[in-house]
């Protein structure tokens, strides 16, 4: 029946098994797991898909509404990031309002996206001052074996990349029940992919398994995207949890993460944009 | 077909056809029982959590373990997008799944405890309720809890004059004649009982006899459906 995970107890052996470069799952501290994408979760949505990493599995879909524009922003458009972490996904999250967890979750993927300017909201006006169009991005985590986040946040991405406009009917100024062959307003060039690394023992490791998530000691999620010259570019970051973070630390993780988003940043225009 | 205003489906099925389905079995690595249920534009998910130590302590019941139903829609599972989290909808359709299911499951040997069973609707055309309790079966059933039988589930319902099996959303919002009318129900696989019914619409309560008989004959083919899942279970569990 349940199973009750207890990662303290293991927490030795994922430490000495680091130590060596391994990890209880036979990857390297930098492997990624598998990245699966599913198209097709729904019909009534801009854009609705599926995203596995390892046995992480998250959905997200993107809807469009017309509402009236921000006073402080007439002739733009608004985006929202929601993110349910259901207990279906894991023993640990509870039914109800959103925790601390989720609200966190949420907001980092909604600034990562929002500031680096990937959403072209300028685009997204239909009448200034009156009518503009709501991008609603909503994650909903299916299952939890580690680093939702960036699972997450990837499928977010992905998501967006695929959405098409609604059709807007002008006289009701409603939308159809149906979508254009046209993508929402997005500057292609400004997005930036969000990568966590976990300190786990003496250890730096990407794509933490759920038992490395519990016993880290700190993780730093940065946000990277391109440069004018194709170079990385980081655009957003944020530390998590009690730990403290060396010199030597920092430039291990600085480039990791370059390394990393050289290997995995077209593989994920690949699947944003086809 | 039937006499009346509602002559040939709009998609072409006869009244009695169930929409193509398709079930799987082990979906959610992490959890104790998962399945999924697919019929056209309908597809429900459902998780199964426990048997585990029920909190707050005042909630338990030393003489079973209870039963917890939570149902809800995915935000971009209809065209209008729904707020994320509970609402007066989904909760009424969780208690009376859970009273459906309560039927069938057998938690007697495990007092003080709880076991919750998580229905979530990735995408919806009418039918998320039985869909949802078709899946919900098979998850207890693949969690591995005792159960006196299985419980399928189907919508039957009404369109003018025209009785039918497995009402789609344009059928459902079909408003010449007499309108539609929409039965969500659940036999059981075993006795052929009703363990859930609702009724929203016009119907004569002879024309609900025989639409009830047909919702049995359609349960037969979707309880196969559910078998022949549950003997391939298809994912891979965190074990």
């Amino acid at each position: 029946m349940s199973k009750y995970i207890m990662p303290n107890l293991q927490k030795e052996k994922i430490e000495s098994y680091l130590n060596e470069g391994k990890r209880l799952d036979g990857r390297t501290a930098v492997d990624y797991r598998d990245i699966v994408v599913e198209d097709g979760v729904s019909p009534c949505a801009s854009s609705a898909i599926k995203v596995s990493v390892g046995k992480t599995q998250v959905m997200v879909g993107v809807s469009l509404a017309v509402t009236t524009p921000y006073p402080d922003s007439p002739a733009e458009g608004t985006f929202m990031t929601s993110a349910e972490l259901h207990p279906m996904a894991s023993q640990q999250f509870d039914i109800g309002r959103p925790g601390i967890n989720a609200i966190e979750l949420g907001r980092v993927i909604d600034r990562g996206i929002r500031e680096s300017g990937f959403i072209d909201f300028k685009g997204l006006c239909i009448k200034e001052g009156e009518k503009v169009w709501q991008v609603f991005v909503d994650i909903v985590a299916l299952n939890d074996d580690g680093n939702l986040l960036d699972v997450a946040g990837l499928a977010a991405l992905i998501a967006l990349g695929r959405a098409k406009m609604p059709v807007y009917n002008e006289e009701t100024g409603m939308t159809e029940h149906e979508f254009s062959d046209n993508p929402i307003p997005l500057n292609k060039e400004a997005m930036s992919f969000n990568m966590t690394l976990h300190k786990v023992g003496k250890a730096i490791v990407a794509d933490v398994s759920k038992e490395e998530e519990a016993v880290s000691s700190y993780r730093i999620s940065i946000a990277v995207g391109e440069d004018e010259n194709g170079k990385a570019r980081i655009t957003a970051g944020q530390k998590g949890k009690a730990g403290t973070i060396s010199a030597d630390e920092m430039q291990t993780i600085l480039k990791l993460v370059e390394d990393k988003w050289t290997e995995l940043f077209p593989k994920v225009k690949e699947y944003a944009f086809g | 077909m039937a006499e009346g205003l509602y002559k040939e489906r709009f998609d072409g099925r006869t009244v009695n056809e169930v929409r193509p389905m398709t079930a799987k079995v082990g979906i959610v690595p992490s959890a104790d029982g998962s399945a999924s249920f697919e019929t056209g534009g309908t597809k429900a998910i459902a998780v199964v959590r426990g048997p585990r130590t029920l909190h707050p302590q005042h909630m338990q019941d030393g003489q079973t373990g209870i039963l917890r139903v939570n149902y809800g829609m995915m935000p971009f599972s209809v065209w209008d997008r729904i707020r994320p989290g509970p609402n007066r909808r989904s909760e009424e359709i969780g208690k009376v799944c859970e009273w459906a299911l309560n039927s069938v499951v057998d938690l007697s040997g495990f007092q003080n405890t709880v076991v919750d069973v998580f229905i979530q609707i990735p995408k919806a055309d009418a039918g998320t309720r039985v869909a949802g309790l078709n899946a919900a079966a098979m998850a207890l059933a693949h969690a591995g809890l005792p159960m006196k039988q299985m419980l399928t589930a189907i919508a039957v319902g009404k369109a003018d004059k025209t009785l039918l099996v497995d009402v789609d959303k344009a059928e459902e919002d079909f408003h010449d004649g007499e309108g539609a009318t929409d039965v969500p129900l659940a036999i059981t696989s075993r006795t052929k009982e009703i363990a859930l019914l609702q009724l929203d619409g016009k119907i004569s309560p002879a024309e609900l006899a025989e639409s009830i008989e047909m919702g049995k004959k359609a349960c037969d083919d979707i309880l196969k459906v559910q078998m022949e899942a549950l003997k391939n279970v298809t994912g891979e569990s965190n074990e």
